[in-house]
């Protein structure tokens, strides 16, 4: 089975807004028909990512806007959320696990640590004063496929 | 609001029931309700019991890790029952699962405090 489809939303860094971007994005992947746990890392990741954009790229000031993508093509869905916060001065030592900018904040350091496991492909592009864009891919084995 | 605390005291154990999603946005709600009951409380211990929370990422990490911090500060545990398998497994990523005890349901996680007690 083979789709090809893609979304668009733009939406204001507000935190109600992270539940919002992973149910809409688990919404959009379910016509691959993935199973619970691939949905569930999904959503995970899409909150991770938004999150980092409210809090690290916009320091949760509402009038910024997070961009998310998907994009469905055959088998892999691929995700990007790019914000046009402050940026990462330093990728490297953000992906290390249990790092955080804002140990004020109670952050656990994860985010990074948790979208580079629960998918397949992960790329961060980030620069100061030029925001931060997270690409993602995973793939998804179909179970409509095993049974044709 | 798409997370809700139900606490409850049995003897010197503070249960903390959580049901929903919890993320950065209901992080504060948890946050705020267990620091409130463990420093008014009379309440040794805590059993974080998540049967109903159907949804985690590392925000929750954060909030529990700092709640633990909190109890083991006052000479008491906290250990965690009922969690699903896609909760468990961010709490094995982040090395939590090394410093938490995990049970099964809430009775023996009561069990289990009341040996060491």
């Amino acid at each position: 089975m083979s789709i090809d489809n893609h979304m668009k939303l733009s939406f204001a860094a507000r935190s109600e807004n992270e539940a919002f971007a992973r149910v809409a994005v688990a919404s959009f992947v379910s016509q691959l028909d993935p199973t619970l746990d691939q949905i569930n890392d999904i959503k995970t990741v899409v909150s991770e990512a938004v999150t980092n954009s409210i809090i690290h790229g916009y320091d949760n000031d509402p009038s910024g806007i997070v961009h998310l993508e998907v994009e469905i093509a055959g088998d892999t869905i691929s995700i990007l959320i790019r914000d046009e916060g402050r940026g990462i001065e330093d990728l490297e030592i953000a992906r290390q696990p249990l790092f955080t900018s804002r140990p004020e904040l109670e952050r656990s350091g994860m985010g990074f640590t948790i979208m580079e496991n629960f998918m397949d492909e992960f790329e961060a592009v980030s620069a100061p004063h030029q925001g931060t864009s997270l690409r993602m891919k995973k793939r998804i084995e179909s179970k409509k496929a095993l049974f044709n | 609001m798409s997370l809700q605390v139900e606490l409850e005291q049995q003897r010197n154990v503070l249960i903390v029931r959580l049901r929903g999603e919890l993320d950065h946005h209901t992080a504060d709600i948890v946050r705020f309700k267990m620091e409130d009951a463990i420093l008014r409380g009379r309440c040794d211990h805590v059993v974080l019991s998540l049967r109903d929370l159907q949804f985690m990422d590392s925000s929750g990490l954060g909030v529990v890790l700092g709640r633990y911090k909190l109890v083991k500060g006052r000479g008491g545990r906290m250990v965690v029952c009922d969690a699903h398998d896609n909760v468990k497994r961010l709490f094995e990523l982040s090395g939590l699962f090394k410093i938490l005890s995990f049970y099964d349901n809430e009775r023996s996680a009561l069990a289990g405090l009341e040996v060491v007690s």
